[in-house]
């Protein structure tokens, strides 16, 4: 059995907060931000880890890749300890902060990608080979010659992968990649990163708020809370376990006091005297479009909207599932 | 080696793009000049035409060269990684597989590089015109000189780097930063020559490395030290920039390690 990329065991981190208290006291808490972890990733998954904010995912992203010490427990990535080895990991993993840039900000896109094939000591006759590819499938022909200072959100971001996959790492991490994406950015990336994955074999850990994301980057979900893990299974399991629903909101020309019994649907609520009605449905079990079908027979749609169950919801679901049955959560 | 190639061209070519910040900045430093060495010129008419071993012509040319080069040195700000600290990009750094003051200081160094000559042609030429230069006619305090300046330039870096890193522990750096401008402007030779100093501020400039910043190169290339002198000034400019670049490494190396083990 090979060794998992990822292994983590009863890691914890604690961060001193200190606050005023009376006039030259400070007052000292300890606060954990991740609070006995325990996970493997084997080579090649696809993971999406997440969690409120504040949950922990970050810190246990710093840890991973060492630039945060370990409170507790132990760390090892690609084999290595990350903190003691973090120049030997950094060459193995890519690494995207949503909120923070790896490229040279007043300079031209192709000159960050030059800066780190030297940092990476990427050998001169093959790196540009796979700046093309990564120039070809994340379609950043049109601006590299652009200083980064003035790409958009979706042009620097789609920048800052194909940083962190210059050099090939077997892991890549993304911090929250696709936050502030519009609809049509959010795909193409998606798109982009299964493609990397069947193409590589490149292991991938997400975090995210996106369930779209999870749904359709991830065979497997780690859901942190209050940096305790409460879920690790894959997302129709955690579907299953605490009812993440979509909710469909009709509205309809002529108001109807009940649509009656649509199958695989629950009816939420009806609003504005009829004229509004909220039906929940989990994916699994019916579509959206057989719901809408159902409902065009009973009387004439005029909008329509879907809401997602957000990343929130299902942890605060998980969280009361598991105080009813005050035991952690299963994967089934 | 390669590395540190790219990382000088990057450095050249961030400040090749801000032109007219570039053209300012030789505007300034042309009409300071202009303005410290008629101050000089007058300092040493008033001492009888001659004071520290500066004549009229000489002295004018100092004015002039230090003009020329404190853009090059970067007398008066930088703050690049003292930010990063303080915004937290500084992890970004730590997870690549490089060293960061090798890394910080061949951007510094393209930089350096790119500012001599806009910054540093105009002053000159000015001076050239207005007062004349008296300048060496061998090439041998030229080429003891350009050594000289990128001692200069990488000995700055290492004071910056140092000062930078008090971001590590402090959160507001104007004080630190602004301490060091004035210490690196009075004591590096940039407002009047070192040799001009009272004993005690001399010697107290003697223990600093900031005359071996600007004093010392303006020496050389002007053979003030020629010879063995001249080679004597060199080492010492080494032994500074050793020491500061060392001392800097154990510092990075313990902030780095509170904000690693401590989580900034």
């Amino acid at each position: 059995m090979t060794e998992p990329i990822i292994q983590v065991r009863d890691l914890r981190r604690e961060f001193v907060v200190r606050s005023p208290a009376g006039r030259l006291r400070r007052a000292r808490t300890v606060v954990a931000a991740v609070d006995g972890l325990t996970f493997d990733l084997a080579e090649g998954a696809a993971v999406g880890y997440i969690g409120a904010n504040g949950a922990g995912k970050s810190t246990t992203i710093k840890m991973l890749t060492g630039i945060l010490v370990p409170t507790a427990g132990t760390v090892r990535t690609c084999g290595l300890d990350p903190v003691r080895r973090r120049r030997e990991l950094a060459r193995q993993i890519g690494v995207v902060f949503g909120q923070r840039s790896q490229l040279w900000w007043d300079l031209p896109l192709a000159e960050s990608f030059r800066a780190l094939a030297a940092i990476h000591r990427l050998p001169e006759q093959s790196w540009p080979a796979r700046r093309d590819e990564l120039v070809d499938r994340l379609d950043l022909g049109g601006f590299l010659a652009t200083p980064v200072r003035q790409l958009s959100l979706g042009q620097r971001i789609r920048g800052e992968i194909a940083a962190a996959l210059l050099h090939s790492p077997r892991l890549l991490i993304l911090d929250e990649p696709t936050i502030g994406l519009d609809v049509l950015s959010k795909e193409r990336l998606r798109v982009f990163l299964a493609e990397q994955r069947a193409l590589h074999g490149t292991t991938l850990l997400l975090t995210t708020h996106d369930m779209d994301d999870v749904q359709r980057l991830t065979d497997r979900i780690l859901v942190v809370d209050h940096g305790r893990l409460v879920y690790d299974g894959t997302l129709p399991g955690l579907s299953a376990q605490v009812g993440a629903e979509r909710v469909m909101v009709v509205d309809l020309v002529e108001p109807l006091p009940d649509l009656g019994a649509i199958d695989g649907a629950r009816r939420v609520a009806v609003e504005s005297d009829g004229m509004r009605h909220r039906l929940a449905f989990t994916p699994e079990r019916t579509t959206a479009g057989a719901i809408l079908e159902a409902i065009g027979r009973r009387g004439q749609v005029r909008d329509l909207a879907i809401e997602e169950p957000d990343i929130e919801d299902v942890v605060r679901r998980l969280y009361l599932a598991q105080v009813s049955d005050d035991g952690p959560a299963a994967a089934p | 080696m390669r590395l540190f190639a790219t990382l000088v061209v990057l450095g050249f070519r961030r400040w090749s793009t801000y032109r007219l910040a570039t053209a300012a900045g030789a505007f300034t430093n042309t009409v300071f000049g202009l303005i410290k060495a008629s101050i000089m010129v007058g300092a040493i008419g008033a001492a009888g035409g001659e004071l520290a071993g500066y004549d009229a012509r000489t002295g004018a040319t100092y004015a002039w060269l230090v003009q020329a080069l404190v853009a090059t040195v970067n007398v008066f700000n930088w703050s690049e990684l003292a930010l990063r600290v303080r915004d937290g990009d500084i992890a970004i750094d730590l997870a690549r597989p490089v060293d960061p003051q090798l890394a910080y200081l061949a951007g510094f160094v393209g930089r350096a590089i790119h500012q001599l000559i806009p910054r540093g042609g105009p002053p000159l030429l000015a001076g050239a015109l207005v007062t004349g230069l008296a300048l060496p006619s061998t090439p041998l305090p030229y080429l003891l000189g350009a050594v000289s300046v990128v001692l200069g330039v990488c000995v700055s870096f290492g004071v910056w780097w140092l000062v930078n890193l008090s971001a590590f522990w402090l959160v507001e750096l104007r004080g630190v930063l602004t301490l060091n401008v004035v210490a690196m402007a009075i004591l590096s030779g940039l407002a009047i020559p070192v040799h001009w100093f009272p004993d005690w501020l001399a010697t107290l400039a003697a223990l600093t490395p900031y005359p071996s910043i600007l004093q010392t190169p303006v020496d050389i290339v002007t053979a003030r030290v020629e010879g063995t002198a001249a080679l004597g000034e060199l080492a010492v400019q080494v032994a500074w920039l050793a020491g500061v670049l060392l001392l800097g490494r154990l510092v990075f190396a313990r902030g780095a390690r509170k904000l690693v083990v401590q989580g900034g």
